[in-house]
This record gives C-alpha cells, structure tokens and sequence, in this order.
C-alpha cells in the first residue's frame, strides 16, 4: 500500500523543467521586427576596440602600473583623468580636427611609459598628469578617428571608456606587487618591456 | 528524456520573442511593464539617472533623499509635458552634454550646495523625461507607460542613493568617482558622435 502510494506520488510530481519551458512558452507574443538592434554589438564592439590594439594596452596597463608605484593619490588620479582627456582627444578625432603625429604619439607613448615604469619616476603629480593627459589625447584622437559609423554612438563610447579603464585596473593590479622587493623588480623589468615594445612600434612606423 | 529536458528550455526560450518596436518595448503585460522596461531597456536614461544619483549620494544622506523626491517628479513632469505638447527631439546632443557635465561632477568630487544638486537634478530630470515623454506620443496607453517608467525610476534612485551613501571606505569613494570618469568620458564621445552626424 505505501509502495502504491510512493508510485502516486512521483507519478503526480511536477517536472520542474517542464513546467519552466512551459511557463515560458505560454508568455510568448509575436515577433515584429527593426528595434533594439546593434545594442550588444555597439558595446562589444566598443569595449574590443582598445584591447585589439597592443600599443594601447601597453600604454594603459603602465598608466596603472606607474599609478601604484606613484601610490595615493596619483594612483586614482591618473584613471580617474585619462577617461576624460581621452575622450576629449576621441571627439576631436569624430570631429576631423586633426593632430599631427598621432600614430607617433601613441608609439611614443608605450615608450615613455614604459620608461616612467622602469625607472620608478616620481614626478610631482600634475607632471605625472601632463605626460598622462598629453598621450591620452593622442590615443583618443586615433580611436576617434577609427570609430566605425553606423554603431550605437553611446554604447560603443561607453564599451571603449570601460575597456580602458579595465585596462588601467588591470595595471594598478599588477602594480601592487610594488610593496615587496621582487615584485618592484619585476615591475622595473615589465616596463623596460614594455619601453622596448614602443622603441619596436616607433621604428615600424619610420620603417 | 535528458535530451528533450535540454531542448525544451531552450524552444521555450526562442518562442519568447516579444515584439519589437523602433522606439518602445512591448513586453506583453501591460503598458505599466512596457513603461518600466522602456527604461529599463535604454541604456542613456538609466546612467544619467544613475550619475545623478550618484552625484546626490556622494554628498550626504540630506542629498540623496532631496534627488529621490526632486528627480522622479521632474521627470514625471517632463514627461507629462512631452505627451501633451507636439512631438520634439530635443536639442542635438543634449544627453551627451547631460552625460558629461554630471559625470564631470561625480569625478570631480566637489562639495556642491544641496541646491545646486537639486536644481541640477530638477533640469535634467524635466529634460530627459520631455524626450521620454515624446517617445511615447505614438502610443495608445503612453501615460500608464510613463508611469511604469517613473516607478522603474523611482526604484534605481533608491537603490543606488542607498548604496552611495552608505559607502564610507575611502575606496569605495574613489570607484564611484571612476565611474564618474567613465559616463563623462562617454558623454564627451556621443558628444562629438551627434556632432559628426549633424555635419
């Protein structure tokens, strides 16, 4: 009798799959269609901008470096700025203003930055903000002018200001391993890398 | 049977295609729900009131309880006034400039007065919800839609206000001031964007 009542009950039990998929069936309205398109891509496309380009990740993950070994407050000034300055370089860029030695400046940039991660510099802080805002401008402009039309204009802005700022966590991460001895020699040693790498796009540009 | 438990969720899924409108969201529940998913759905209404909400929280609970009367009502007001007069899109980049000047401002970190806040709130409240409130001109129930916008409006203020004020690690201050950053970044983009495509 109470195996014939265990065999009633998962008979009667409720298929918790099922009834989702049913549930969801049942809410369904037709489907129409030109809305909402472009959204995904916009920001996708956006944010896979700035990470395609190695020069610009270099660049940005030593603005984050630079920032840890500059320590508070250079550390959230200088992400907190570059957004700014560089978008004010993208819309010059969207606007056809143009800004001679652009491709140079942001060669140049993985080039100093690198260097200022190297040699530990601790410049007084707005000179650290000038050398970041300058490039910043720079890589802007060059990102503005590529931005492809027909995107959704603030999504893919706002893909591209995420990823850079990522980017620039990424660097701050790395750039806590300052506080022991060998992690600030590895970071000496990652910035000359990375000081090489801009030598390497700036000769490619002269080529 | 694992197979078909599989592929069911995933039938169920694709007859959920709703339908779809250039400029408004057809959820299937109801103007109130369509309202709410409008802006759920629009990325540049739920940041500004995200920034803004922000910039109140960053100066104290007095300021955060200020934004969360001033801002739904001035948007509510706009709106109102955007389904009454006739249809407008509002000046060329005007989100972008809204973008940028309140996302300037939760980057900079300034002590700005509990009126400034609230009249900064009043503006582009009204602003954004005359857009909102002209979006929905084409549509039969656009005041019950609006409605559901202000709730799903209501309900962000509070949240975020909430959470901003409640942050006292310093690190947690400085995150929102990145992100401050980022939506002014975006701003200054869309800016030159709309200018580019006025040209």
């Amino acid at each position: 009798m109470r195996a014939t009542r265990a065999t009633a009950r998962r008979a009667h039990r409720l298929n918790p799959r099922l009834a989702l998929a049913a549930a969801l069936a049942s809410i369904s309205t037709d489907a129409w269609a030109h809305a909402q398109v472009g959204r995904a891509s916009g920001f996708l496309t956006g944010f896979l901008h700035p990470v395609s380009g190695l020069d610009h990740v270099l660049a940005m993950i030593s603005v984050g470096v630079w920032g840890a070994q500059l320590g508070a407050p250079a550390m959230w000034v200088l992400p907190v700025a570059f957004p700014m300055v560089m978008a004010l370089g993208g819309t010059m860029g969207l606007l056809g203003i143009p800004l001679p030695g652009t491709e140079l400046g942001v060669a140049l940039s993985a080039t100093v930055l690198g260097a200022m991660v190297l040699a530990e510099a601790r410049p007084p802080l707005w000179v650290a903000a000038a050398v970041v805002g300058v490039f910043a401008v720079f890589h802007g402009h060059a990102h503005g002018t590529e931005l492809p039309a027909g995107e959704d204009g603030l999504l893919y802005s706002a893909g591209f200001v995420v990823a850079t700022g990522c980017l620039h966590g990424v660097g701050i991460a790395i750039g806590l391993v300052h506080r022991w001895a060998s992690g600030r020699l590895a970071l000496r040693v990652a910035g000359a890398i990375v000081a090489l790498a801009g030598l390497f796009f700036v000769w490619r540009l002269f080529r | 049977m694992r197979r078909m438990a599989r592929f069911l969720p995933a039938a169920a899924l694709l007859s959920l295609a709703a339908r779809a409108e250039a400029h408004f969201i057809t959820t299937g529940l109801g103007p109130v729900y369509d309202g709410i998913a409008h802006l759920v759905m629009s990325p540049a209404d739920v940041a500004l009131v995200v920034a803004l909400t922000l910039l109140a929280g960053m100066r104290g609970a007095r300021a955060g309880r200020t934004i969360l009367a001033v801002l739904p009502v001035s948007w509510l007001a706009g709106g109102l006034a955007g389904l009454e007069l006739p249809a407008a899109e509002g000046p060329a980049g005007a989100t972008g400039a809204c973008f940028f000047l309140v996302g300037a401002l939760v980057a900079a970190d300034r002590n700005l007065s509990l009126g400034v806040v609230a009249a900064l709130a009043a503006a582009v409240g009204a602003l954004e919800g005359y857009l909102a409130g002209s979006s929905l001109l084409a549509t039969p129930s656009g005041g019950l839609e609006l409605l559901g916008g202000l709730a799903a409006l209501l309900v962000i203020v509070t949240l975020v206000a909430g959470a901003v004020v409640s942050l006292k690690v310093f690190w947690a201050r400085i995150a929102v001031r990145v992100l401050g950053s980022w939506i002014a970044a975006t701003g200054l983009l869309m800016l030159g964007w709309t200018l580019r495509n006025a040209r």
